[in-house]
């Protein structure tokens, strides 16, 4: 199987590329088996199954181009995921199951999705942006530019709506942080101001956060300039302050996603209906399932959007628990290989790009995971490789071929 | 930026695995959470999530007549439907069942139609479908794979419309009807009885319906077998037991003169057992069962003769001379007259009382007569002086004892009640005045505020035929050792009731006026009445009430003929009651059923007439 390892480059890793990609083929065919059938369901593991093999086509060339062009190509890549983002908001359509968002660009006949181009980007630049660094970030001000390079595209797709694609950047951001020695503390302190975002619900729990926050600062005072400080606690106060504008603000839908979240029999015919049938999809799936495409909800077609965002719960209600740890494991050894590659490599490029992917995989799974069995709110996020999703699939196949690439370079 | 040196990158590596398996522990635990600790509950609630309760209807009790033969029964009646497919599979489904249940290419393009503009619920391919089709299509059961065949109890009357106003009809519980105590515990879609004994026996004949489960998909559409074994059987509803004669009330619709309206019913003087009870125009109950067409439920509503109306026990008549005889009764037990006493004033056509002139409707005058000469030839002139003796006050009082201003109490869900004044004081509240003494003199003889049911009259007459005692008529059989519940009772001897039989025989015999409605077999006696309705209404009610049983035995059969607008008493109404009352003793007592029964059928087919035949 030489071919095989010049081919892949890692075997291990697109092996590993290659169970996900199967798991979800059949998951999707499975997923298609329903009692009252609909053509769009029923043939959509063939479709997937071709942009596989266009997916394979991709990761081909990425692992036969040069590394240094990679780390040179990835200024116009950002730049040029920035624009197409930005031509999104105004030219952008809707699709699928997300028939009502701008998401795609149709060019022609072929239609893909700006933001998943984006995020490859995105980890590029900001690796290219960290590697050039000498060092580890030593204050907040350190953050700032690595901040922006991702809080551009982030805006872009928080605008179209897509808060699922916008958490994903933000897992590049933090695990490319982290990666180049950025201080736990720091990190907190970045994240501190989403934080008050989510405290600022429930006035007092905020006002006692607010207050402890203060007094983290003061005591830190020593570590941390004086304007530093201030743009912490201001940025809080500031996140306190306008949550109640930004609520409403907010979309119908994504007030009631959020609401239905805290409590799904608020609205269990309505935006609580996904989670209540994915919940229950699931947890009747017991220890051992009702067998590979005998689920009875998913049959019944209960389960919402059973082969895109909700792929996981046809997992859950068919294989079982058994099947869900099968599941985690083979995602799990699979990020895993991606840390194993990143401590490998010797170069701050290749590293933080393999790092970058990790973050955005690891918001993923735990993200579509979380949101199928109510544990996180639902955002319309896929799960990596299984998801029903041709420029999804592709984009997974382009990172597993970068990881793949840059792995190689040791 | 510089590589890390390989120990940092560890440390680094080391971290974002704990993070790694932080993440995926808390996945893993809460996934081990809902699917393995609470798994159970979830997969109940995934149960009731696709599967939704059926309800199995439950057969009807069955009605049999007083020979056991079945009067409604229930046949099974076969819907063929197709489950919700793609339009295109269920389109040759449909074709290809064309060929089998008979449809047509327009039908299948209609039936596509209704596919179209309901994707949830099983299209209903045929309904009633033929046993041969559904036999055949069973048959070939795994070529259609989204076709099901079901099988409903359906109400069917054996006797169509000679039964239409006993039976009733059964439908569809109606919205309003759920809100009502009787239907405490129905659901919507059950099937009950809506008028007459369906209606009345409606808590014995409905029995438990059974349980089926259904699957269903998210929109509800019904996805799983119909086939399936209910999980609970249904428990069919108990049989009910009839005094009524089905070949005697198909006889009765057959002879009852089609374009007349009126009534006919028959007592078993035994025990208040209906034989018969007929209204004519009728309708057939058979219309009603799954949901009566809209036009015909028009039509029936409409129609200005009332086929709905059930005129033996609603429809009101005044009694006219067939309520001499409860005069005549009534002064019996009063004991103001004697029965072979002759009345002072003899009839000469005319009666004088004070300044007021009454008439007899024989002009002629029948001179003395005593109370048989009086009944037989209903004469008004020694009734108008019986009514005298009696008093209007006590004629009123002792009359509403024997509930001619009550219900007769029978089996059925709607009765009207007689009109008849209960004391004096009717009179001022009806008509603003005290009567006069000689408001007596209309009482006497049938006329004045005075309206009876065919079944009313029935039953008096009855009591004339018993020993003066009327138990309340009833269509359901007495249980085994149930009593006969009286309703009243007159107190007279049998001295007295004899006489009264006497004066109704002398109407069936030569020269009275029910004569050539004489059977052979039979002692029919009777009185005829024709009601007089005034200007307005020029044509009479033609009434028959008599009493019939072997020669030289007591009667066993009372019968009442009421047929409106039928002009005369003998000519119209007595014949049906002869016929009536002879086809069911025939029958009783085993004797060959013959077509030509009364003197005058005798007379006019030219078959020599052999006068009394005793019972063999």
């Amino acid at each position: 199987m030489a071919w095989y390892r010049r081919w892949a480059r890692d075997p291990a890793l697109v092996t590993l590329a290659f169970a996900l990609s199967f798991f979800g083929i059949a998951m999707i065919f499975s997923a298609g088996v329903l009692n009252a059938p609909s053509p769009v369901t029923e043939d959509a593991w063939q479709r997937q199954f071709l942009w596989l093999i266009l997916a394979l086509a991709a990761f081909t060339v990425v692992t036969r181009v040069r590394s240094d062009w990679i780390e040179w190509l990835s200024v116009p890549a950002y730049l040029i995921a920035v624009v197409l983002l930005a031509a999104t908001l105004a030219i952008g359509t809707g699709a699928g199951t997300a028939e009502g968002v701008g998401r795609w660009i149709q060019v022609g006949a072929f239609r893909f999705q700006p933001s998943e181009f984006a995020k490859v980007a995105a980890v590029l630049g900001l690796a290219r942006l960290l590697s050039a660094r000498e060092d580890s970030p030593r204050n907040l001000r350190d953050l700032l530019a690595p901040c922006a390079l991702i809080a551009v595209p982030l805006a872009l797709v928080v605008l179209q709506p897509d808060l699922g694609t916008a958490l994903a950047f933000l897992g590049i951001l933090f695990a490319a942080l982290f990666w180049v020695g950025t201080p736990a503390l720091f990190l907190f302190l970045l994240a501190s101001p989403g934080l008050a975002l989510i405290l600022s619900f429930d006035v007092r729990v905020w006002s006692v956060y607010f207050v402890g926050l203060v007094g983290m600062v003061y005591a830190l005072r020593y570590r941390l300039y004086l304007a530093e400080s201030i743009s912490v606690v201001f940025a809080n106060l500031a996140a306190g302050t306008v949550a109640l504008p930004l609520w409403n603000s907010l979309e119908q839908y994504q007030k009631n996603r959020l609401l239905v979240f805290l409590k799904p029999a608020l609205d269990p015919r309505g935006a609580g209906w996904n989670l209540i049938q994915s919940k229950v999809a699931i947890g009747s799936g017991g220890l051992f399932g009702k067998g590979f495409t005998e689920g009875t909800q998913k049959r019944l077609d209960f389960l919402p959007e059973q082969h895109t965002d909700f792929i996981f719960g046809v997992v859950g209600e068919e294989l079982g628990f058994v099947g869900v740890l099968a599941a985690i494991a083979l995602f799990s050894v699979f990020l895993l290989r991606l840390v194993r590659l990143a401590e490998r490599s010797p170069d701050p490029f290749a590293g933080l790009v393999l790092i970058g992917i990790f973050g955005t995989w690891l918001v993923h799974i735990f993200v579509n995971l979380g949101m199928t069995i109510g544990i996180v709110p639902i955002t319309g996020i896929p799960l990596p490789f299984v998801s029903y999703g041709g420029t999804f699939l592709l984009t997974c196949w382009v990172m597993t071929g970068l990881s793949a690439r840059l792995a190689g370079e040791d | 930026m510089k590589a890390a040196h390989p120990e940092v990158r560890r440390q680094r590596a080391r971290a974002a695995v704990a993070g790694l398996a932080v993440v995926m522990g808390i996945l893993a635990l809460a996934f081990f959470r809902i699917q393995v600790v609470k798994g159970s509950a979830w997969a109940l609630q995934s149960e009731s999530n696709r599967l939704r309760v059926v309800q199995v209807p439950a057969p009807r009790g069955t009605i049999f007549d007083r020979y056991g033969r079945v009067i409604a029964e229930n046949v099974p009646s076969f819907t063929v439907s197709l489950f919700p497919a793609a339009l295109d599979s269920m389109q040759s489904s449909l074709e290809r069942l064309g060929p089998i249940l008979g449809l047509d290419s327009s039908r299948v393009q209609e039936l596509m139609e209704q596919a179209r503009a309901d994707r949830r619920q099983p299209l209903v391919v045929l309904r009633n479908a033929e046993y041969e089709a559904v036999a055949a299509l069973e048959e070939l059961r795994a070529n259609f794979p989204g076709v099901s065949v079901e099988m409903l109890p359906k109400r069917r009357y054996v006797g169509d419309a000679a039964v239409g106003h006993i039976m009733g009809y059964v439908g569809e519980v109606s919205g309003a009807e759920l809100e009502t105590p009787r239907f405490e515990g129905y659901e919507a879609g059950m099937v009950v009885g809506k008028d007459g004994l369906e209606r009345q026996y409606e808590p014995q004949l409905q029995g438990v319906q059974g349980v089926r489960y259904v699957e269903v998909d998210a929109v509800g559409r019904m996805v799983g077998s119909f086939d399936r074994e209910p999980a609970a059987a249904a428990v069919p509803g108990t049989d009910l037991h009839l005094t009524v004669d089905l070949e005697l009330m198909e006889f009765i619709h057959r002879i009852f003169p089609s374009n007349y309206d009126g009534a006919v019913v028959l007592l078993n003087v035994a025990d208040g057992g209906i034989l018969a009870l007929y209204s004519s125009p009728s309708y057939d109950p058979n219309a009603f069962v799954g949901g009566i067409d809209s036009a015909l439920w028009e039509e029936l509503n409409r129609d200005p003769r009332r086929p709905l109306f059930n005129r033996a026990v609603l429809g009101r008549y005044p009694p006219a001379s067939t309520f001499k005889l409860a005069t005549a009764a009534i002064a019996l037990q009063l004991g103001v007259v004697d029965p072979q006493e002759v009345m002072p004033v003899p009839c000469t056509g005319t009666f004088r009382y004070g300044n007021v002139v009454k008439h007899c409707w024989w002009a002629p005058g029948h001179g003395y007569l005593d109370l048989a000469g009086a009944i037989a030839n209903s004469c008004n002139v020694y009734f108008y002086q019986l009514g005298l003796r009696i008093g209007l006050e006590r004629l009123v009082e002792e009359a509403s004892g024997l509930g001619f201003g009550e219900r007769c109490g029978v089996d059925l869900p709607f009765e009207a009640r007689g009109v008849f004044p209960a004391s004096l004081a009717y009179w001022p509240e009806q008509f603003g005045y005290m009567p006069f003494e000689n408001e007596v003199l209309f009482m006497a003889i049938g006329q004045g505020p005075n309206d009876q049911t065919p079944l009313k009259m029935a039953q008096f007459y009855m009591a004339i035929a018993r020993d003066g005692s009327a138990p309340a008529p009833h269509l359901a059989s007495l249980e085994d050792g149930q009593e006969v519940a009286e309703a009243w009772s007159l107190d007279l001897s049998e001295e007295s009731l004899a006489a009264l039989r006497e004066g109704l025989r002398q109407v069936t015999q030569t020269g009275g006026t029910a004569y050539r409605s004489t059977l052979e077999y039979w002692d029919i006696i009777g009185k005829t009445g024709t009601a007089q309705r005034g200007p307005q209404q020029p044509i009479s009610h033609a009434w028959f009430i008599g009493l019939v049983g072997p020669w030289d035995a007591p009667p066993e059969v009372a019968v009442a003929v009421m047929v409106e607008e039928g002009a005369s008493g003998s000519a119209m109404a007595a014949p049906i009651a002869a016929k009536a009352a002879d086809f069911y003793l025939r029958r009783k007592y085993g004797i060959a059923v013959d077509t030509i029964q009364t003197l005058r059928e005798h007379q006019e087919a030219g078959v020599p007439w052999r006068g009394r035949v005793r019972v063999p």
